[in-house]
């Protein structure tokens, strides 16, 4: 293992300097323009709809290990999923590391005082609170779509479809606003000598996150209004009755929808990116290629939204061009994966708990990515959809992708984030907890599925009873892993070990200021003359 | 920041803005042209009872807005704050006059009976004149302060970046609106 | 952005252009031309639309970065409508 030297350090005069974190009280968190604290203001609400959306699943799993038994009516187990998928989705795995670390971690890695505006910076995440207000209000009605609201049925629903509408509309402009200023922040404040190519690859894939979120947000912004419009108004886009178009709806919803799965998982690649060559000693495999190929993934993410709607009725020419036009996102994907392989070869690896999780990503992501091209294929989709088979898909590629590479990330800069360190003793087995839970709950989903068990069901034939046994049994490990990890979180910011300012010897900017640093980033802007991957490669 | 910086960030920053909002349209001008092709006839029917006249006093109105903003820009690029005041208080007018046209048609469809859910083309009408009317009255409330701010004394020579940010916001309004005339009120 | 002095006067040609530009499409939608008419309506309102831009939003003026932020939209937009209709006109 790499030579540590934090272990119960004083950096200075026996008390630590607070940095950022100086400044306490309410209105000092509230009212700041520090993208610092608005990060971490983002990452608390996020998380804590991250374990809500958790609670959801718990109960869901424990309803399917009892087939026949009337734990909840029906009624409510449709509410479950719905809240389940929804918190999750519009509130956690989108906005999270986006706005949570980009907003922490984008300034910090391109050597600048803070983002472009802002004072929409804050705006954006009160903006966000609103929406989950308004969001929360319209649950008085329990939502029972599922988390893609479609038509006809959302349009006709007791609940109060009209309501959450409006807060997703939030939702979407905290998230266009976000977007806007990552990238005029990218464009306009990189350091001096900060050239497109010695850019580190989190900001590249922020930078082709941002533009997902820019063009795609609005898209679903108009098209909660409508479905809005529909319910109070009476505009029938959406409503056959009316010489409407239902399929028109999900159209609009997954040209967002599809987009966005890459808002999910383009930030967490950006993360693996950081993290493997920091852990493996060697400077990153193909870094143009890895930089590339995140713009390539958030344009070609465009051109396949018609793959989630093979069986809705669709014409045969859109069904074909969608199928194959979804192959094209494989590529990019791939140049990735081969990358960070390539740059762990020969490397010296060592094991820590950010590295844990950046090989967790790559491993489940992988399963993720290759049985979505299974889904791709028009024809093997047809026999798989809406089973367990798209349920056990999604949550690698976003369990699996997404919030593993946010665990990543979270171990990876927590000393930076507090000036303080986690217990290694505590996260290695949370983390292999959380790697057996995950893969024991969602790996028998995907035989589930194959053997046909369709998805959002309260009941199912007892002959899948034993696999849904397993899956539930599955997701109690996994929550264990989550609450000790957790647990690693709330020690580590109260009793963990004073950070040094550079714990991995990683060599972007961030790591050049304090831990925590202190508001305006950096003393003095500093000047950059190389890319941030000159590790010194294989020690002979 | 330095203001040069400062400057071109919020230029970027607006034009950013300006595409999510490109797209917000895109959806009903997507649905426009779906149903446009399934049902030529009732766009066909629905058109006549629209007043192309009212529409096309509307469109030279908004057109006229968009050149007092121009020149108010004009105007304080040097330094004239007082010029600056006067062309935004006509753009105010002009955008008040727009939006009393849009009511008097407004009331008038709905006199006839005709609704946002009467068909199609009405959904399309009053989805696509609703969210284009929103936006002019957010112009208007943008371009009021900027106007308010004018008078105390924030805009100079050097310094007029907002006035330039709404003033480009307000020209968007005026583009949208260029397509929607001939699209709802006179494509038969 | 680069300062210049945007002669008022070419302010003024450009919005007599526009409100030329509309009586024309008034008048031409009194001439029954069939396809040619959507044609025509279009092409006259993207006329006034890219006076619009090129003038008053000083995109004449502005770098390629600012174009490119401009333009991009434009191409999602097509992307939309194709997308889309690649369903609807073949189902």
């Amino acid at each position: 293992m790499r030579e540590t030297t934090w272990n119960g350090e004083q950096p200075q005069n026996g008390r630590a300097s607070r940095g950022y974190l100086e400044a306490k009280g309410f209105w000092a968190w509230a009212y700041t323009l520090d993208h610092k604290r608005i990060g971490v203001m983002y990452l608390y609400t996020t998380l804590f709809f991250f374990l809500a959306g958790g609670v959801f699943a718990l109960l869901i799993r424990i309803k399917l290990m009892f087939p026949g038994q009337h734990l909840f009516t029906n009624q409510t187990y449709n509410v479950l999923f719905t809240m389940h998928g929804a918190l999750m989705i519009f509130l956690f795995v989108i906005p999270a590391i986006p706005s949570g670390l980009g907003n922490f971690f984008i300034p910090l890695h391109i050597g600048a005082r803070d983002v472009a505006f802002p004072r929409i910076n804050l705006m954006s995440y009160w903006v966000f609170v609103a929406g989950i207000v308004v969001i929360l209000f319209s649950l008085v009605r329990p939502m029972d779509t599922g988390w893609t609201f479609y038509t006809p049925y959302s349009a006709r629903t007791a609940a109060d479809v009209t309501t959450l509408s409006f807060g997703i509309f939030l939702i979407g402009m905290s998230s266009i606003l976000t977007g806007l200023n990552f990238l005029v922040t990218i464009h306009k404040l990189r350091a001096p000598g900060m050239t497109w190519h010695r850019m580190p690859l989190f900001i590249w894939s922020m930078y082709a996150t941002s533009i997902i979120q820019v063009l795609a947000t609005p898209v679903v912004g108009i098209t909660f209004l409508l479905l809005a419009m529909e319910r109070v108004l009476g505009v029938g886009f959406f409503d056959p009755a009316k010489g409407g178009d239902p399929i028109l709806f999900q159209h609009f919803f997954w040209f967002y929808s599809h987009p966005v799965v890459y808002v999910m998982i383009l930030p967490a690649m950006g993360i693996i990116s950081e993290i493997v060559p920091a852990f493996s000693r060697k400077p990153i495999f193909g870094y143009k290629a890895i930089a590339y190929s995140s713009l390539a993934i958030a344009v070609f993410g465009f051109f396949v939204w018609g793959h989630h709607m093979f069986v809705t009725g669709m014409s045969g020419t859109a069904a074909i061009l969608f199928s194959l036009l979804t192959y094209s996102v494989a590529i990019p994907t791939a140049i990735k994966v081969f990358n960070w392989i390539a740059t762990m070869y020969r490397g010296s690896i060592t094991f820590e708990s950010p590295m844990l999780y950046a090989l967790t990503f790559i491993f489940l992501f992988v399963i993720g990515g290759l049985t979505g091209m299974y889904l791709g294929a028009l024809g093997a989709d047809i026999h798989v959809h809406d089973t367990y088979f798209i349920v056990a898909h999604f949550h690698y590629t976003m369990v699996g992708g997404t919030v593993m590479g946010l665990l990543a990330g979270l171990h990876y800069w927590f000393p930076k984030m507090t000036g303080r360190m986690l217990s290694e003793k505590m996260g290695r087995p949370a983390w292999l907890l959380i790697f057996i839970g995950f893969n024991v709950t969602f790996f028998t989903q995907f035989i589930l599925g194959f053997e046909g068990m369709p998805r959002r069901y309260a009941e199912y034939p007892a002959q899948y009873q034993a696999l849904n046994i397993l899956s539930t049994v599955g997701s109690w490990i996994l929550a264990t892993g989550i609450l000790i990890m957790f647990a690693n979180f709330v020690r580590g910011l109260f009793r963990g070990a004073l950070a040094p300012p550079n714990p991995w010897k990683a060599l972007s900017l961030e790591w050049e200021t304090g831990s925590p640093p202190p508001t305006e980033n950096f003393e003095e802007i500093p000047t950059v003359a190389d890319w941030p991957y000159g590790y010194a490669g294989r020690q002979t | 920041m330095d203001p040069a910086t400062a400057r071109e960030a919020a230029t970027l920053g607006i034009w950013t803005f300006l595409a999510t909002e490109v797209l917000l349209f895109g959806g009903l001008f997507t649905s426009y042209i779906i149903y446009r092709i399934k049902y030529p006839r009732i766009f066909y029917e629905g058109h006549l009872k629209l007043d192309h006249v009212l529409g096309a006093i509307n469109t030279v109105v908004l057109i006229g807005s968009s050149l007092t903003v121009a020149l108010g820009i004009a105007a304080i690029r040097k330094g004239k704050v007082g010029l600056l005041r006067l062309y935004l208080s006509l753009t105010l007018l002009l955008a008040g006059t727009f939006l009393g046209v849009k009511y008097v048609e407004y009331t008038e469809k709905f006199s006839h009976g005709l609704y946002p859910d009467t068909d199609i083309f009405f959904s399309l009408y009053f989805m696509l004149t609703g969210l284009h009317g929103l936006h002019v009255l957010a112009g208007m409330v943008v371009l009021g302060a900027v106007l308010f701010l004018a008078g105390r004394g924030r805009y100079s020579e050097s310094y007029h970046t907002p006035v330039e940010i709404s003033g480009l916001y307000w020209h968007f309004v005026d583009l949208v609106w260029i397509y929607l005339f001939p699209l709802l009120y006179l494509l038969g | 952005m680069k300062e210049h002095d945007s002669g008022i006067r070419t302010y003024i040609v450009v919005w007599g252009a526009l409100v030329v530009l509309t009586v024309v499409t008034v008048a031409v939608s009194y001439v029954h031309l069939g396809m040619l008419n959507v044609v025509v309506a279009l092409l006259v309102a993207s006329v006034k639309a890219s006076l619009v831009a090129l003038f008053f939003m000083h995109l004449r003026y502005e770098n390629r970065l600012v174009w490119g932020f401009a333009l991009t939209p434009l191409f999602f937009l097509v992307l939309i409508v194709v997308g889309t209709l690649s369903d609807t006109l073949f189902r």
